[in-house]
């Protein structure tokens, strides 16, 4: 499926907006992501596998934090991150 | 040439003279990120390493292996094991420090909350060090999930004694310093006779917040501490605390973020001192910024103001000074607003080598 990628993890996908990745979950989406582009990842996901606190991730329109969420019949994930900082 | 890396809110400045007169000022890198820390390894001053993040992604390491030249991220930045038994997760990469001669590549990490991390591959892998993480008393010493400053409890000032690789220190805000014999699998408190104003037990073991703590590399058994409540100095084998900031002039206070130290002379030491009364501006005392200095270990101190500006309102943070190796030693401090300023003859004149920067984190001396 087309992933869409924020451009604070454009350095990761050699300033890719859209790349392809597959998973029956978010989970195995951010786990395929991150075979292809190493240490994306972790920037979007702690280490108890966690989606970060200023990262949202959309699956046709709808936020989804649950990264069990099963995208087995999804065409299309955004990545996000949230206004934070200054 | 003398390197001064410069560690900001919004990137990396690197700062470059031959004759420490004439200073060129590079940056920014990254620009928007944030780093904490930005060390280079005096074993091998081509490794730099820093402590990175930013307002959304989970924080990094950067490592460059020529002198700051290129960049690559660690391939397994600090994070704590999955399926922690607290469920903690690393916010950011507070704290560098390069670990002992003997161990070339071995680094310490340490972080928000007050974690304990090691490489030994310049920077490239990181591991949790279990004998600080899950020791029986990390929550309690931690006091976990208590956040214990407003950008939230780190974990800072890793020393190595240039004797023992085995010996080290470390500080926690909060929480205190702490001691390991054995290479980190087990730690004790070193906090005795050291204030804890905001706390009712005087003589209590852990709790207190050291802001900096140094050991000098010359005379190992000499610690020095600036803390949230005075400067300190400690001659081990004893294991307390002698409050040398009581020698302050009463009108400035012993509060302050860094303490720096001669390279060559123990007994000679640069503080910051901030207004800790009131709400904690922590601004210089009036408005008057100014360098302390004492030349004999604490016992009397002097003022170090010419070139300063009479009045101004800014912070020196922890990581936020440092000194060179030259004779006589250059003095350098970075400031919340932005500007680096540097003495060539030990504090005697300042003058401003960069400004316009964002909020300066860290200066460190290559």
């Amino acid at each position: 499926m087309k992933v869409c990628i924020p451009t604070p993890l454009r350095s990761y996908t050699a300033n890719e907006k859209w790349v392809e990745a597959d998973g029956a979950t978010l989970a195995e989406l951010l786990v395929d992501l991150d075979s292809h582009y190493p240490g994306l990842r972790f920037r979007v996901v702690d280490e108890q596998g966690r989606l970060r606190q200023h990262m949202k991730i959309f699956v046709n329109q709808e936020s989804v934090r649950d990264l069990s969420t099963s995208i087995a019949d999804v065409d299309e994930v955004t990545i996000m991150q949230a206004l934070s900082g200054g | 040439m003398t390197v001064l890396y410069v560690g900001t809110r919004k990137g990396l400045w690197t700062l470059r003279s031959d004759d420490r007169e004439q200073w060129d000022v590079d940056g920014p890198e990254f620009l928007g990120h944030i780093f904490s820390h930005v060390v280079p390894d005096r074993r091998d001053p081509r490794i730099v390493l820093a402590g990175v993040g930013t307002g959304h992604l989970g924080p990094t390491v950067f490592r460059s292996d020529d002198s700051g030249a290129t960049w690559t991220e660690a391939s397994k930045p600090p994070a704590f094991a999955a399926g922690d038994r607290l469920q903690r997760s690393v916010k950011r990469v507070f704290w560098l420090t390069p670990g002992h001669a003997s161990e070339p590549g071995v680094w310490f990490a340490g972080g928000t909350p007050q974690a304990l991390f090691r490489t030994d591959d310049n920077g490239d892998t990181w591991s949790p060090v279990d004998g600080w993480n899950n020791h029986p008393q990390w929550e309690t010493w931690c006091e976990w999930p208590e956040e214990q400053t407003p950008d939230g409890s780190m974990l800072h000032s890793v020393n190595i004694d240039p004797r023992d690789k085995n010996h080290m220190y470390l500080g926690l805000s909060g929480g205190g310093v702490f001691e390991s014999t054995d290479g980190g699998a087990d730690w004790h408190p070193l906090n005795k006779g050291c204030a804890m104003d905001f706390a009712p037990d005087v003589e209590a073991d852990y709790g207190h917040d050291p802001h900096t703590m140094r050991l000098h590399p010359l005379t190992p058994d000499r610690l020095y501490q600036q803390n949230h409540c005075g400067i300190y100095r400690m001659d081990r084998p004893d294991g307390r605390w002698t409050r040398i900031g009581d020698n302050m002039p009463r009108d400035i206070g012993d509060i302050g973020f860094p303490v720096e130290l001669h390279p060559r002379d123990p007994d000679t030491v640069w503080v910051f001192p901030m207004d800790g009364t009131d709400v904690w501006p922590r601004t210089s005392p009036d408005g008057r910024p100014a360098v302390y200095i004492t030349r004999d270990a604490g016992e009397s101190w002097a003022r170090l103001d010419k070139g300063m500006p009479e009045r101004a309102w800014f912070t020196v943070k922890r990581q936020a000074m440092t000194t060179d190796d030259a004779d006589p030693v250059g003095v350098y401090f970075g400031t919340t607003s932005g500007e680096v300023w540097a003495s060539n003859d030990e504090g005697d004149t300042w003058r401003p080598i960069a400004q316009h920067l964002p909020e300066i984190f860290s200066v460190e001396f290559a």
